[in-house]
Protein backbone atom coordinates (compact mmCIF):
# COMPACT_ATOMS: atom_id res chain seq x y z
CA UNK A 1 0.00 0.00 0.00
CA UNK A 2 1.76 3.54 -1.19
CA UNK A 3 0.05 6.44 -0.84
CA UNK A 4 0.44 10.49 0.14
CA UNK A 5 -0.57 9.30 3.61
CA UNK A 6 1.89 6.33 4.11
CA UNK A 7 4.54 7.77 1.70
CA UNK A 8 7.84 6.52 3.76
CA UNK A 9 9.93 9.26 1.82
CA UNK A 10 7.52 11.71 3.34
CA UNK A 11 7.34 10.53 6.58
CA UNK A 12 11.04 10.56 6.53
CA UNK A 13 11.16 14.07 5.22
CA UNK A 14 8.08 15.44 8.32
CA UNK A 15 10.52 13.84 10.47
CA UNK A 16 13.49 15.56 9.47
CA UNK A 17 11.74 18.89 9.59
CA UNK A 18 10.43 18.13 13.32
CA UNK A 19 13.95 17.76 15.00
CA UNK A 20 15.36 20.51 12.73
CA UNK A 21 12.97 22.72 14.35
CA UNK A 22 13.06 22.17 17.49
CA UNK A 23 15.47 23.74 19.87
CA UNK A 24 14.03 22.05 22.89
CA UNK A 25 12.05 19.51 24.31
CA UNK A 26 8.15 19.08 24.28
CA UNK A 27 5.22 17.23 25.28
CA UNK A 28 2.15 16.13 23.09
CA UNK A 29 -0.40 14.87 24.16
CA UNK A 30 -2.83 12.73 21.49
CA UNK A 31 -6.71 12.05 23.13
CA UNK A 32 -7.60 8.98 20.78
CA UNK A 33 -7.21 5.73 21.08
CA UNK A 34 -6.95 5.54 16.97
CA UNK A 35 -4.32 7.83 16.88
CA UNK A 36 -2.90 5.83 19.98
CA UNK A 37 -2.49 2.43 18.32
CA UNK A 38 -1.66 4.59 15.05
CA UNK A 39 1.54 5.76 16.51
CA UNK A 40 2.52 2.66 18.27
CA UNK A 41 1.60 0.32 15.27
CA UNK A 42 3.79 2.80 12.80
CA UNK A 43 6.29 3.56 15.66
CA UNK A 44 6.26 7.19 14.77
CA UNK A 45 7.39 8.02 18.48
CA UNK A 46 10.64 6.10 17.44
CA UNK A 47 11.21 8.51 14.14
CA UNK A 48 10.51 11.49 15.92
CA UNK A 49 13.74 13.37 18.12
CA UNK A 50 13.59 11.90 21.33
CA UNK A 51 12.91 15.48 22.95
CA UNK A 52 9.74 15.39 21.53
CA UNK A 53 7.91 13.14 23.83
CA UNK A 54 4.28 12.00 23.17
CA UNK A 55 2.25 11.43 25.83
CA UNK A 56 -1.11 8.65 25.14
CA UNK A 57 -4.46 10.58 26.93
CA UNK A 58 -7.57 9.18 27.77
CA UNK A 59 -8.50 8.73 24.34
CA UNK A 60 -10.63 5.50 24.25
CA UNK A 61 -14.15 6.06 26.02
CA UNK A 62 -14.29 2.68 26.75
CA UNK A 63 -11.43 2.84 28.83
CA UNK A 64 -12.53 6.06 30.83
CA UNK A 65 -16.56 4.25 31.25
CA UNK A 66 -16.96 3.88 35.35
CA UNK A 67 -16.64 0.44 36.43
CA UNK A 68 -20.36 1.50 38.66
CA UNK A 69 -21.48 2.04 35.16
CA UNK A 70 -19.89 -1.50 33.46
CA UNK A 71 -21.92 -3.02 36.90
CA UNK A 72 -25.28 -1.25 36.32
CA UNK A 73 -24.86 -2.49 32.56
CA UNK A 74 -24.32 -6.37 33.80
CA UNK A 75 -27.02 -5.79 36.60
CA UNK A 76 -29.76 -4.81 33.54
CA UNK A 77 -28.23 -8.12 31.77
CA UNK A 78 -29.57 -10.28 34.03
CA UNK A 79 -32.98 -8.51 34.22
CA UNK A 80 -35.70 -10.77 33.63
CA UNK A 81 -37.01 -9.64 29.93
CA UNK A 82 -34.19 -7.46 29.56
CA UNK A 83 -31.71 -7.54 26.76
CA UNK A 84 -28.34 -4.96 26.85
CA UNK A 85 -27.02 -3.85 23.40
CA UNK A 86 -23.94 -2.79 23.08
CA UNK A 87 -20.17 -2.15 20.92
CA UNK A 88 -17.98 -5.56 20.96
CA UNK A 89 -15.54 -3.56 23.21
CA UNK A 90 -17.89 -3.14 26.14
CA UNK A 91 -17.99 -7.05 26.72
CA UNK A 92 -14.65 -7.69 28.29
CA UNK A 93 -14.38 -4.43 30.32
CA UNK A 94 -14.07 -5.53 33.63
CA UNK A 95 -16.62 -3.98 36.31
CA UNK A 96 -16.35 -4.74 40.09
CA UNK A 97 -17.61 -8.40 39.67
CA UNK A 98 -17.21 -9.38 36.29
CA UNK A 99 -18.05 -8.05 32.47
CA UNK A 100 -20.75 -8.13 30.67
CA UNK A 101 -19.15 -11.33 28.81
CA UNK A 102 -19.33 -13.40 32.10
CA UNK A 103 -22.73 -11.70 32.80
CA UNK A 104 -24.08 -13.49 29.49
CA UNK A 105 -22.33 -16.71 30.68
CA UNK A 106 -24.58 -16.41 33.67
CA UNK A 107 -27.87 -16.10 32.04
CA UNK A 108 -28.10 -12.71 30.94
CA UNK A 109 -29.09 -11.69 27.72
CA UNK A 110 -26.11 -9.22 25.52
CA UNK A 111 -25.89 -8.34 22.02
CA UNK A 112 -23.39 -7.08 20.32
CA UNK A 113 -24.55 -4.43 17.70
CA UNK A 114 -22.28 -2.34 15.44
CA UNK A 115 -24.59 0.77 15.54
CA UNK A 116 -27.18 1.88 18.39
CA UNK A 117 -30.09 1.91 15.07
CA UNK A 118 -29.13 -1.68 15.00
CA UNK A 119 -30.34 -2.15 18.92
CA UNK A 120 -33.25 -0.56 17.72
CA UNK A 121 -33.98 -2.88 15.00
CA UNK A 122 -33.90 -4.98 17.90
CA UNK A 123 -36.39 -3.47 19.79
CA UNK A 124 -38.61 -2.87 16.75
CA UNK A 125 -38.10 -7.27 16.29
CA UNK A 126 -38.98 -7.80 19.99
CA UNK A 127 -41.67 -5.93 21.04
CA UNK A 128 -41.89 -8.13 24.16
CA UNK A 129 -38.10 -7.44 25.62
CA UNK A 130 -36.90 -4.23 27.10
CA UNK A 131 -34.09 -3.75 24.62
CA UNK A 132 -31.32 -1.61 26.43
CA UNK A 133 -28.58 0.36 24.41
CA UNK A 134 -24.94 0.45 26.51
CA UNK A 135 -24.11 3.73 25.11
CA UNK A 136 -20.82 4.52 25.33
CA UNK A 137 -18.82 7.07 23.08
CA UNK A 138 -16.60 10.23 22.56
CA UNK A 139 -18.94 12.79 20.58
CA UNK A 140 -18.46 11.00 17.41
CA UNK A 141 -20.68 8.63 18.58
CA UNK A 142 -23.68 10.99 20.32
CA UNK A 143 -25.66 11.68 16.63
CA UNK A 144 -26.06 8.11 16.54
CA UNK A 145 -27.17 7.49 20.18
CA UNK A 146 -29.26 10.71 19.28
CA UNK A 147 -30.60 9.69 16.53
CA UNK A 148 -31.87 6.40 17.96
CA UNK A 149 -33.79 8.13 20.68
CA UNK A 150 -35.20 10.70 18.89
CA UNK A 151 -36.57 7.45 16.57
CA UNK A 152 -37.66 5.78 18.78
CA UNK A 153 -39.79 8.51 20.27
CA UNK A 154 -40.98 9.32 16.88
CA UNK A 155 -42.65 5.52 16.44
CA UNK A 156 -43.33 5.30 20.22
CA UNK A 157 -41.26 2.17 20.95
CA UNK A 158 -41.87 1.55 24.62
CA UNK A 159 -39.43 -0.97 24.89
CA UNK A 160 -36.16 0.97 23.92
CA UNK A 161 -34.11 2.70 26.71
CA UNK A 162 -30.59 4.26 27.04
CA UNK A 163 -27.71 3.51 29.94
CA UNK A 164 -25.98 6.43 28.78
CA UNK A 165 -21.81 6.76 29.00
CA UNK A 166 -21.26 9.65 26.75
CA UNK A 167 -18.50 11.79 27.50
CA UNK A 168 -16.78 15.18 26.06
CA UNK A 169 -13.43 15.35 25.23
CA UNK A 170 -12.61 19.17 25.56
CA UNK A 171 -13.48 19.15 29.11
CA UNK A 172 -11.27 16.44 30.04
CA UNK A 173 -8.02 18.26 28.13
CA UNK A 174 -8.99 20.76 30.55
CA UNK A 175 -9.10 18.45 33.42
CA UNK A 176 -5.87 17.07 32.48
CA UNK A 177 -4.59 20.95 32.20
CA UNK A 178 -5.52 22.07 35.24
CA UNK A 179 -3.95 19.18 36.76
CA UNK A 180 -0.84 19.96 39.41
CA UNK A 181 1.21 17.56 37.78
CA UNK A 182 -0.06 18.43 33.88
CA UNK A 183 3.63 18.90 31.79
CA UNK A 184 1.33 18.71 28.16
CA UNK A 185 2.86 21.54 26.00
CA UNK A 186 0.28 20.52 23.23
CA UNK A 187 -2.67 18.69 22.09
CA UNK A 188 -3.60 16.93 18.94
CA UNK A 189 -7.33 16.59 19.03
CA UNK A 190 -9.40 13.56 17.89
CA UNK A 191 -9.98 13.82 14.17
CA UNK A 192 -13.42 11.93 13.69
CA UNK A 193 -14.58 14.28 17.41
CA UNK A 194 -13.86 17.27 15.59
CA UNK A 195 -15.97 16.13 11.94
CA UNK A 196 -18.68 16.01 14.28
CA UNK A 197 -17.71 19.33 17.19
CA UNK A 198 -16.11 21.15 14.70
CA UNK A 199 -13.25 23.47 16.73
CA UNK A 200 -14.74 26.07 18.27
CA UNK A 201 -14.52 24.47 22.15
CA UNK A 202 -11.19 24.28 21.66
CA UNK A 203 -9.72 28.16 20.93
CA UNK A 204 -10.42 29.11 24.60
CA UNK A 205 -8.39 26.41 25.88
CA UNK A 206 -5.53 27.74 23.74
CA UNK A 207 -5.48 31.05 25.22
CA UNK A 208 -6.35 30.56 28.78
CA UNK A 209 -3.68 27.87 29.05
CA UNK A 210 -1.77 28.70 26.14
CA UNK A 211 -1.16 25.47 24.51
CA UNK A 212 -1.15 24.83 20.58
CA UNK A 213 -3.95 22.05 19.51
CA UNK A 214 -4.44 20.20 16.66
CA UNK A 215 -7.03 18.75 15.13
CA UNK A 216 -5.23 15.62 13.32
CA UNK A 217 -5.72 12.56 11.26
CA UNK A 218 -4.70 9.18 11.84
CA UNK A 219 -2.36 8.11 9.02
CA UNK A 220 1.30 8.30 9.70
CA UNK A 221 1.28 11.25 7.99
CA UNK A 222 -1.42 13.32 8.92
CA UNK A 223 0.19 12.29 13.00
CA UNK A 224 3.62 13.81 12.10
CA UNK A 225 2.21 16.54 10.17
CA UNK A 226 -0.10 17.44 13.04
CA UNK A 227 2.51 17.15 15.43
CA UNK A 228 4.86 19.46 13.39
CA UNK A 229 2.03 21.65 13.58
CA UNK A 230 2.33 22.05 17.07
CA UNK A 231 6.32 21.98 16.76
CA UNK A 232 6.15 25.00 14.50
CA UNK A 233 3.75 27.12 17.10
CA UNK A 234 5.78 26.05 20.39
CA UNK A 235 9.15 27.07 19.02
CA UNK A 236 7.39 30.26 17.99
CA UNK A 237 5.34 30.95 21.61
CA UNK A 238 1.87 30.42 19.46
CA UNK A 239 -0.91 28.85 21.18
CA UNK A 240 -3.60 28.32 18.19
CA UNK A 241 -6.11 25.61 16.97
CA UNK A 242 -4.74 24.58 13.52
CA UNK A 243 -6.79 21.75 11.18
CA UNK A 244 -4.14 19.36 9.74
CA UNK A 245 -7.41 17.20 8.90
CA UNK A 246 -9.31 19.72 7.04
CA UNK A 247 -10.74 16.75 4.41
CA UNK A 248 -12.80 15.66 7.02
CA UNK A 249 -13.34 18.43 9.38
CA UNK A 250 -14.83 21.60 8.82
CA UNK A 251 -14.64 24.06 11.77
CA UNK A 252 -18.34 24.34 12.27
CA UNK A 253 -18.24 20.52 12.74
CA UNK A 254 -21.62 18.85 11.44
CA UNK A 255 -24.36 21.55 12.09
CA UNK A 256 -27.32 19.22 11.86
CA UNK A 257 -25.64 16.80 13.97
CA UNK A 258 -24.99 18.86 16.85
CA UNK A 259 -28.57 20.24 16.56
CA UNK A 260 -30.29 16.86 17.67
CA UNK A 261 -27.05 16.32 20.47
CA UNK A 262 -28.05 19.23 21.90
CA UNK A 263 -31.68 18.48 21.49
CA UNK A 264 -31.58 14.95 23.39
CA UNK A 265 -28.67 15.31 25.38
CA UNK A 266 -27.93 17.60 28.31
CA UNK A 267 -24.01 18.21 29.64
CA UNK A 268 -23.37 17.04 33.22
CA UNK A 269 -20.81 16.47 35.40
CA UNK A 270 -19.46 12.64 35.00
CA UNK A 271 -16.42 10.12 36.46
CA UNK A 272 -13.94 9.19 34.27
CA UNK A 273 -12.64 5.94 34.86
CA UNK A 274 -8.84 6.69 36.15
CA UNK A 275 -9.30 10.34 36.26
CA UNK A 276 -11.95 11.43 38.63
CA UNK A 277 -15.01 13.47 38.05
CA UNK A 278 -14.73 16.05 35.07
CA UNK A 279 -17.13 18.97 35.17
CA UNK A 280 -19.36 19.11 32.13
CA UNK A 281 -17.69 16.30 30.82
CA UNK A 282 -20.93 13.86 30.13
CA UNK A 283 -23.84 13.86 28.15
CA UNK A 284 -26.98 12.71 29.63
CA UNK A 285 -30.44 12.34 28.25
CA UNK A 286 -32.58 15.90 28.69
CA UNK A 287 -36.12 15.64 30.85
CA UNK A 288 -38.07 15.76 27.43
CA UNK A 289 -36.36 12.28 27.09
CA UNK A 290 -36.23 10.81 30.34
CA UNK A 291 -38.94 7.89 29.52
CA UNK A 292 -35.76 7.01 27.89
CA UNK A 293 -33.40 6.64 30.38
CA UNK A 294 -32.86 2.95 31.55
CA UNK A 295 -31.27 4.67 34.93
CA UNK A 296 -35.17 5.83 35.36
CA UNK A 297 -37.07 3.11 33.91
CA UNK A 298 -35.71 0.15 35.63
CA UNK A 299 -35.01 0.18 39.46
CA UNK A 300 -31.00 -0.56 39.93
CA UNK A 301 -28.89 -1.21 42.59
CA UNK A 302 -26.65 0.89 44.64
CA UNK A 303 -22.97 0.26 43.56
CA UNK A 304 -20.74 -1.91 45.13
CA UNK A 305 -17.79 -0.87 46.57
CA UNK A 306 -14.46 -1.29 44.57
CA UNK A 307 -11.99 -4.30 45.03
CA UNK A 308 -8.16 -3.38 45.38
CA UNK A 309 -6.33 -3.61 41.73
CA UNK A 310 -2.87 -4.28 41.13
CA UNK A 311 -3.80 -2.25 37.54
CA UNK A 312 -2.51 1.23 36.55
CA UNK A 313 -4.74 2.46 34.37
CA UNK A 314 -5.44 5.31 36.73
CA UNK A 315 -1.72 6.57 35.17
CA UNK A 316 -1.97 4.93 32.03
CA UNK A 317 -4.77 7.37 31.31
CA UNK A 318 -3.75 10.49 32.99
CA UNK A 319 -0.45 10.06 30.84
CA UNK A 320 1.39 9.61 33.79
CA UNK A 321 3.15 6.73 32.87
CA UNK A 322 3.59 4.03 29.61
CA UNK A 323 1.73 0.98 29.43
CA UNK A 324 5.20 -1.10 29.56
CA UNK A 325 5.93 0.73 32.79
CA UNK A 326 2.90 -1.26 35.15
CA UNK A 327 4.80 -4.27 36.59
CA UNK A 328 1.75 -6.69 35.51
CA UNK A 329 1.96 -5.39 31.93
CA UNK A 330 2.13 -8.43 29.68
CA UNK A 331 2.64 -10.90 32.35
CA UNK A 332 -0.85 -10.55 35.11
CA UNK A 333 -2.57 -8.54 32.95
CA UNK A 334 -3.23 -9.43 28.99
CA UNK A 335 -5.83 -8.66 26.61
CA UNK A 336 -7.33 -12.27 27.39
CA UNK A 337 -7.09 -11.57 30.77
CA UNK A 338 -7.13 -7.88 31.57
CA UNK A 339 -6.49 -6.13 35.03
CA UNK A 340 -7.84 -2.68 33.12
CA UNK A 341 -9.86 -1.67 30.43
CA UNK A 342 -6.82 0.01 28.47
CA UNK A 343 -5.94 -3.93 28.20
CA UNK A 344 -9.25 -4.74 27.38
CA UNK A 345 -10.48 -2.35 24.37
CA UNK A 346 -8.97 -2.63 20.51
CA UNK A 347 -8.23 1.03 20.98
CA UNK A 348 -6.72 0.78 25.01
CA UNK A 349 -3.09 2.39 24.96
CA UNK A 350 -1.93 -0.88 26.93
CA UNK A 351 -3.71 -3.13 24.27
CA UNK A 352 -1.82 -0.84 22.07
CA UNK A 353 1.41 -1.45 23.41
CA UNK A 354 1.02 -5.10 23.65
CA UNK A 355 0.11 -5.90 20.35
CA UNK A 356 2.93 -3.82 18.98
CA UNK A 357 5.76 -3.91 21.39
CA UNK A 358 5.55 -6.83 23.15
CA UNK A 359 8.19 -9.34 22.07
CA UNK A 360 7.03 -11.21 19.18
CA UNK A 361 4.31 -8.47 18.56
CA UNK A 362 3.51 -7.27 14.73
CA UNK A 363 5.91 -5.36 12.98
CA UNK A 364 4.85 -2.53 11.18
CA UNK A 365 7.03 0.79 10.35
CA UNK A 366 5.88 3.42 9.10
CA UNK A 367 9.27 4.22 6.76
CA UNK A 368 10.03 0.39 6.00
CA UNK A 369 6.62 -1.16 6.26
CA UNK B 1 -14.03 3.62 19.03
CA UNK B 2 -13.98 6.76 16.60
CA UNK B 3 -13.39 4.76 13.68
CA UNK B 4 -15.03 6.30 10.94
CA UNK B 5 -15.00 4.62 7.32
CA UNK B 6 -15.13 6.26 3.87
CA UNK B 7 -18.07 5.02 1.63
CA UNK B 8 -20.08 6.32 -1.09
CA UNK B 9 -23.74 6.70 -1.95
CA UNK B 10 -25.22 4.69 -4.07
CA UNK B 11 -28.71 4.89 -3.62
CA UNK B 12 -31.32 6.70 -1.31
CA UNK B 13 -33.35 3.62 0.23
CA UNK B 14 -36.22 3.73 -1.33
CA UNK B 15 -38.46 2.42 1.56
CA UNK B 16 -37.02 5.05 3.97
CA UNK B 17 -39.53 7.10 6.15
CA UNK B 18 -40.16 10.63 4.81
CA UNK B 19 -39.06 13.00 8.27
CA UNK B 20 -35.25 13.82 7.59
CA UNK B 21 -34.36 11.61 10.67
CA UNK B 22 -34.86 8.57 8.58
CA UNK B 23 -33.38 9.49 5.57
CA UNK B 24 -31.34 6.43 4.91
CA UNK B 25 -28.94 5.33 1.74
CA UNK B 26 -26.89 2.38 0.85
CA UNK B 27 -23.15 2.59 0.80
CA UNK B 28 -20.93 1.07 -0.73
CA UNK B 29 -17.52 0.55 1.04
CA UNK B 30 -15.36 -0.58 -1.36
CA UNK B 31 -17.00 -3.51 -2.42
CA UNK B 32 -19.40 -3.92 0.86
CA UNK B 33 -22.54 -2.52 1.08
CA UNK B 34 -24.18 -1.30 4.12
CA UNK B 35 -27.47 0.33 4.65
CA UNK B 36 -26.38 3.92 6.54
CA UNK B 37 -28.64 6.52 8.05
CA UNK B 38 -28.06 10.41 6.03
CA UNK B 39 -29.78 12.08 8.52
CA UNK B 40 -26.69 14.41 9.13
CA UNK B 41 -25.65 15.19 5.47
CA UNK B 42 -29.12 16.43 4.27
CA UNK B 43 -27.25 17.71 1.69
CA UNK B 44 -25.45 14.36 -0.09
CA UNK B 45 -26.65 12.60 -3.04
CA UNK B 46 -25.88 9.49 -4.64
CA UNK B 47 -22.20 9.75 -6.08
CA UNK B 48 -21.07 11.59 -2.65
CA UNK B 49 -18.51 10.42 -0.27
CA UNK B 50 -19.47 10.86 3.31
CA UNK B 51 -17.38 9.37 6.78
CA UNK B 52 -19.43 6.24 8.55
CA UNK B 53 -19.56 6.01 12.29
CA UNK B 54 -21.50 3.53 14.00
CA UNK B 55 -24.01 2.89 10.65
CA UNK B 56 -24.49 6.81 10.31
CA UNK B 57 -22.81 9.55 8.28
CA UNK B 58 -21.08 11.94 10.31
CA UNK B 59 -19.85 14.15 7.75
CA UNK B 60 -19.64 14.73 3.80
CA UNK B 61 -16.16 14.59 2.28
CA UNK B 62 -15.55 17.19 0.09
CA UNK B 63 -15.76 16.22 -3.69
CA UNK B 64 -12.05 16.87 -4.63
CA UNK B 65 -11.02 14.25 -2.25
CA UNK B 66 -13.34 11.30 -3.16
CA UNK B 67 -11.01 9.82 -6.00
CA UNK B 68 -8.03 9.50 -3.61
CA UNK B 69 -10.57 8.62 -1.19
CA UNK B 70 -11.32 5.62 -3.25
CA UNK B 71 -7.97 4.83 -4.41
CA UNK B 72 -6.66 4.76 -0.63
CA UNK B 73 -9.76 2.89 0.32
CA UNK B 74 -9.32 -0.01 -2.46
CA UNK B 75 -5.73 0.18 -1.29
CA UNK B 76 -6.20 -0.54 2.20
CA UNK B 77 -9.04 -3.53 0.95
CA UNK B 78 -6.31 -5.28 -1.12
CA UNK B 79 -3.05 -4.36 0.93
CA UNK B 80 -3.48 -4.05 4.60
CA UNK B 81 -5.94 -6.85 6.53
CA UNK B 82 -6.19 -4.71 9.64
CA UNK B 83 -8.78 -2.20 9.21
CA UNK B 84 -7.38 0.59 11.24
CA UNK B 85 -8.28 4.38 10.73
CA UNK B 86 -6.19 5.45 8.24
CA UNK B 87 -8.88 3.46 5.71
CA UNK B 88 -10.08 6.97 6.17
CA UNK B 89 -8.47 8.61 4.39
CA UNK B 90 -9.44 11.18 1.50
CA UNK B 91 -6.82 13.63 0.82
CA UNK B 92 -6.69 17.44 0.53
CA UNK B 93 -4.17 18.69 3.15
CA UNK B 94 -1.68 21.23 1.81
CA UNK B 95 1.97 20.37 2.41
CA UNK B 96 3.15 21.71 5.69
Amino acid sequence: MRDRFHDPERVRQLAARIGRRMTRGWRIMEVCGGQTHAIVRYGIDELIPAELELIHGPGCPVCVTPIELIDRACELACTPGVRVCSFGDMLRVPGSSGDLHSARARGGRVQIVYSPLDALAVARAQPDTQIVFFAVGFETTAPATALSVARARAEGLRNFSLLVAHVRVPPALEALLDAPEAQVDGFLAAGHVCSVMGLDEYAPLCERYHVPIVATGFTPVDLLEGLLACVDQLEVGRAEVVNQYARAVASSGNRSALELIRQVFQVEDRCWRGLGSIRSSGLALRAEFAEFDAEHRFALGVPQPLPASRCWSARVLRGEVKPTACPEFGRACQPLHPLGAPMVSDEGACAAYYRYRAPGAVEASAVDG
Amino acid sequence: MCLAVPGRIEEFASDSGASPLEREGVIDFGGVRRRVSLAFVPEAVPGDYVLVHAGVAIQRLSPDSAAQTWQLLEAEVEGDSAPHEDSTKSGTVDDA
